[in-house]
């Protein structure tokens, strides 16, 4: 029988810390939305729920959320992620981490998560700065950003979150705003249906250290022309008036953004997005579209199918039990060549 | 004629070779037909540092030593008195190990002028370069014979000549009156499923023992008088896989799952790959992508309620530490088992050292107290991982396991106990149903908190590296409860004394010298100690296993002494933290950092020129 929760059931008692107006707020409303809806369709109860995060403002997540959780340390979120997983598979695995939590100090640990394919539920908080540290740089933030470690400006080239996920042979890539909590809510659910590791990336505006990163595609008035939200199955369109959308330029093999009505083009020339499709091939170029040439792509990129971790270490456990060599530690420790003396 | 044999209490063979030779299995064989027979046994590889180092080289040479005794055989020996040497260059790697009076055999075909040059030798005699002249020198045509003992089998000629290693061994075991059968059997059990391999093996091995038995370059053969040993099944354990069954027995005996997150490091792999073949016991093993995950995941799989460990060597310690201070922050229970190898940094990877000591008990940010204790011996090991297993639930605190390079590689027969034997483990479950859990509230006797798995309706928490509230266990940065934390922390280990046994004290109780160790060098300092207690000397031994906390019994020991000499593979550390722990006391050190076990003979040496009675 499923229980019935609301958001309420997922608050903690404690007090929640982050700045006003920081973004991360309204990323825990959008997790306090997704995980009744999450709770009812997977048939889980809540106690399944557990909260894992690194070192960062973002990392500080899981104390406001009234299930198991664990605050580790800088960067190692996956890994701690990773081992509860496989101790205990039953469990709703989600990782908080941030663009330096996750891609500098923990950057060999998020890539090698995702190439396991180990089914967490990683949310990325995509600031583009250090946080919780007053603001330096992040592998994510843009080339020349001037930060109090870069004054003037970095000269070193940021990360694409969703180009590495893809890179690392990942299976699910979800890209949204904070404020859009619908959407993000929307991307957690999908995360959480899919078996395997799943990144949502969230475009989130830290008000003290970057004020107005994402504002250009983000803000509420021009966001229709300059991001679109994909979904499975639809054709590629996106504009206030849903008169663009996108089309491969054959000649030069990447994406265009073209104007529906113009060149004779109709609806039915426009790309239709299969987030299914085990080529990452137009994914990878989905999540490299960058303003002002393209919209920003948001929603399930990539969701496919393929063997878990998880799963594989349940089945070679459950194979090896069937036939076990030893089937308890008295027949291990007399295994193999033994001589009595007597 | 009746073979004239010499009785003996003990005998010590070197066998050496290229590293493609087999003298690993040749020694090991030679090894398990004596322990098979009620012999004691100790052995120790001396592995190269290269995988493949180029054939006939110095830097290739592998060697094996088996230590063969009527009683109680504690280390695999100082020096040999039958040295094998299959090419000029593991003679020359090996000589400085044959005893005086010893016999050396080698391989006469390969010691060709090219090959004894690759050595690194020049001038016509190799045995007077190396100043061997006046051992027993058995110049064998091992290769040619091997083929001889061939020329009707149809494996190809490098098949052939790569069992030559048999024909050595027969010749071993003529010298020491032992039967073939053993390692008959082991050809059969072994080649079960390529039977071509099974006769020709058994005939080159009977073809050395009778060339052996026909010529007349042998004046003596020997033999090692049996004893009696302890009745009961045995097997040969080495350290690593020893530790790998003791944890596993420690997941039986505790009812929970065996998880183990590793990333491969000599010498402590062994381990992981013990661990990773039981997945018919149900133990998960994760290769991560380094040792950072390799502590990371088990602190995940603790929180999830796994038995969880973590396995590596100094460099990979190193990397753990801040994840170490998380486990201490959380009070989780880990076992890090630490193989030492010679450091720092990449060091000597495969020699023993004992210098990851302080490392262990200090290598971390904060005040960040935790369990340390090691392992005295190959079987020792079973025991200490069991009881590190055993520590870390009952008193929910990461456990630092030291073993070493030479107890993981080395082995010795094990009386294999029944698991029955071995005491309970009671981990702390917070049942479902319990109301009003707090994360960080404690039992009186071993203050230890309360571990409420994930997926347990109810007991929902969060916990992480923040100080936190000394019951809720929410952050807090409230100076008092911060100072209070600290002191529970410490306390609590400090608490795990009245848990642990006793120190014991190998002689008498006071007298004019104790002799102190810690950890791997056990079997040669009980070797060394009795040697001198035999004659009458004034000596005892403490060897230490728990370090931190130390015995309770600890300084009434020292004080009833009048010197004390700490002996380590290190510059002295354990001295050091001894020093510190009881400064009214003097504590002389004897240390060695070689990458080398020490020798019995350096050991009596030192202690010859203290004692006064
Ligand atoms: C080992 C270690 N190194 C450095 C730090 C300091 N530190 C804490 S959070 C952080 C960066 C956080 O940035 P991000 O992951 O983007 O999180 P945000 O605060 O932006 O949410 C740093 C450098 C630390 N806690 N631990
Ligand atoms: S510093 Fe930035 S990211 Fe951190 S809480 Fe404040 S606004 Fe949010
Ligand atoms: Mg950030």
């Amino acid at each position: 029988m499923t229980t019935k929760y609301a958001s309420q059931d997922f608050k903690s008692d404690q007090e929640v810390k982050w700045c006003p107006g920081c973004g991360d707020y309204a990323i825990l409303a959008a997790v306090q939305k997704a995980l009744p809806e999450v709770a009812e369709i997977l048939e889980y109860k809540k106690e399944r729920f557990t909260f894992i995060s690194g070192i960062g403002c973002s990392s500080r997540f899981p104390y406001y959320v009234n299930t198991y959780g664990f605050h580790g340390i800088h960067g190692r979120a996956a890994a701690i992620a990773t081992g509860i997983k496989v101790a205990n598979p039953a469990l709703s695995v989600w990782q908080i981490t941030g663009d330096g939590d996750a891609l500098a100090i923990g950057g060999n640990h998020f890539i090698h998560a995702v190439r396991r394919n180990i089914d967490l539920n990683i949310i990325l908080f995509d600031n583009q700065i250090y946080g919780l540290t007053k603001g330096q740089y992040s592998p994510t933030s843009r080339l020349g950003t001037v930060t109090k470690t870069s004054p003037f400006g970095t000269v070193e080239h940021p990360f694409v979150p969703g180009e590495i996920v893809l890179g690392a042979r990942g299976t699910f890539f979800a890209r949204t705003l904070d404020i859009d909590i619908k959407l993000t809510a929307e991307c957690l659910v999908a995360s959480a249906k899919h078996d395997g590791t799943s990144v949502t990336t969230v475009l989130q505006n830290c008000v003290i250290f970057n004020d107005g990163t994402h504002k250009e595609y983000a803000d509420k008035d021009i966001r229709e022309e300059r991001t679109i939200v994909l979904r499975h199955g639809e054709p590629m369109i996106y504009g206030k008036n849903r008169d663009k959308g996108l089309m491969i330029d054959y000649e030069n093999l990447r994406l265009k953004s073209v104007k529906i009505g113009e060149n004779g083009i109709t609806e039915k020339d426009i790309l239709v997005h299969n987030m299914e499709n085990p080529n990452p091939g137009i994914h990878m170029m989905l999540v490299n579209m960058k303003f002002p040439d393209f919209p920003v792509a948001l929603g399930v990129i990539r969701a496919v199918k393929d063997s878990t971790y998880d799963d594989n270490v349940r089945e070679q456990i459950e194979r090896s039990r069937q036939h076990p060599v030893c089937s308890n530690v008295d027949e291990l420790l007399r295994s193999g060549s033994t001589w009595t003396i007597d | 004629m009746d073979k004239q044999f010499i009785e003996t209490d003990d005998a010590v063979i070197r066998f050496s070779g290229d590293s493609g030779d087999g003298m690993q299995l040749t020694g090991t064989l030679f090894a398990d037909t004596a322990a098979f027979l009620g012999n004691g046994v100790s052995t120790f590889p001396d592995f190269p540092a290269e995988i493949r180092a180029p054939q006939g080289s110095l830097a290739g040479v592998s060697g094996f030593q088996v230590h063969v005794g009527s009683g109680e055989v504690r280390t695999p020996g100082d020096y040999c008195d039958i040295l094998i040497a299959m090419n000029p260059a593991a003679l020359k790697a090996n000589a400085q190990w044959a005893k005086p009076a010893s016999t050396i055999i080698v391989d006469s075909d390969l010691f060709t002028e090219k090959n004894i040059e690759k050595a690194g030798i020049k001038g016509a005699n190799i045995f007077e370069e190396l100043k061997l002249n006046d051992r027993n020198i058995l110049y064998a045509p091992i290769t040619t014979l091997t083929k001889e003992c061939l020329a009707d089998s149809t494996l190809d000629n490098k098949a052939k000549s790569r069992s030559k290693n048999m024909f050595a061994l027969g010749i071993c075991f003529y010298l020491f009156n032992q039967p073939l059968t053993y390692a008959e059997k082991y050809f059969e059990n072994k080649f079960r499923k390529k039977p071509q391999f099974i006769e020709p093996n058994k005939l080159v091995l009977r073809g050395g023992y009778n060339y052996a038995a026909n010529i007349q370059a042998i004046p003596n053969t020997y033999k090692i008088k049996t004893s009696n040993p302890e009745k009961g099944v045995y097997r040969n354990i080495h350290g690593n896989q020893a530790t790998a069954w003791g944890l596993i027995a420690a997941s039986e005996k505790s009812g929970l799952p065996l998880f183990c997150g590793s990333y491969p490091i000599t010498p402590a792999t062994g381990i992981l790959e013990e661990l990773a073949i039981r997945k018919d016991l149900g133990v998960k093993t994760l290769q991560v992508e380094d040792e950072i995950a390799g502590i990371c995941t088990a602190i995940g799989a603790a929180f999830a309620g796994n038995l969880a460990v973590t396995t590596t060597s100094g460099p990979g310690l190193s990397l753990k530490s801040e994840a170490l201070g998380l486990a201490v922050m959380v009070e989780l229970p880990v076992v890090i088992v630490d193989v030492q190898r010679g450091g720092p940094s990449t060091g000597l990877p495969t020699k023993t050292e004992q210098s990851d000591l302080s490392q262990a008990l200090w290598g971390r940010n904060g005040e960040c107290p935790l369990i340390v204790m090691s392992a005295q011996s190959p079987a020792d090991c079973f025991e200490k991982a069991f009881r590190a297993a055993k520590l870390a639930v009952e008193h929910m605190t990461p456990v630092i396991l030291l073993s070493d390079g030479f107890i993981a590689n080395g082995s010795e027969p094990w009386l294999i106990p029944s698991v029955a034997g071995f005491p309970d483990i009671k981990a702390p479950i917070v049942p479902e149903g319990t109301t009003g859990y707090m994360p960080y509230a404690r039992d009186e006797e071993r203050l230890a908190r309360f571990w409420a798995i994930p997926g347990t309706p109810g007991l929902e928490h969060r916990i992480g590296g923040l100080e936190k509230d000394f019951l809720k266990g929410s952050p807090s940065i409230d100076p008092q409860n911060h100072q209070l934390m600290v002191d529970m922390r410490a306390a609590k280990v400090a608490k795990v004394a009245d848990f642990i046994p006793e120190q014991e004290i190998i002689g008498n109780t006071e007298g004019d010298l104790l002799a102190v160790g810690w950890g791997g060098t056990f079997g040669h300092l009980y070797t060394a100690v009795t040697q001198l207690q035999k004659k009458g000397k004034d000596i005892s031994l403490a060897h230490f296993n728990h370090i931190n906390p130390l015995p309770k019994n600890t300084r009434e020991i020292f004080e009833k002494f009048k010197q004390i000499i700490v002996c380590e593979l290190n510059s002295g550390q354990f001295a050091n933290y001894l020093r510190m722990k009881y400064p009214h006391i003097i504590f002389e050190q004897y240390n060695k950092v070689q990458g080398l076990p020490f020798t019995v003979i350096e050991l009596t040496n030192k202690f010859n020129t203290l004692i006064t009675k």
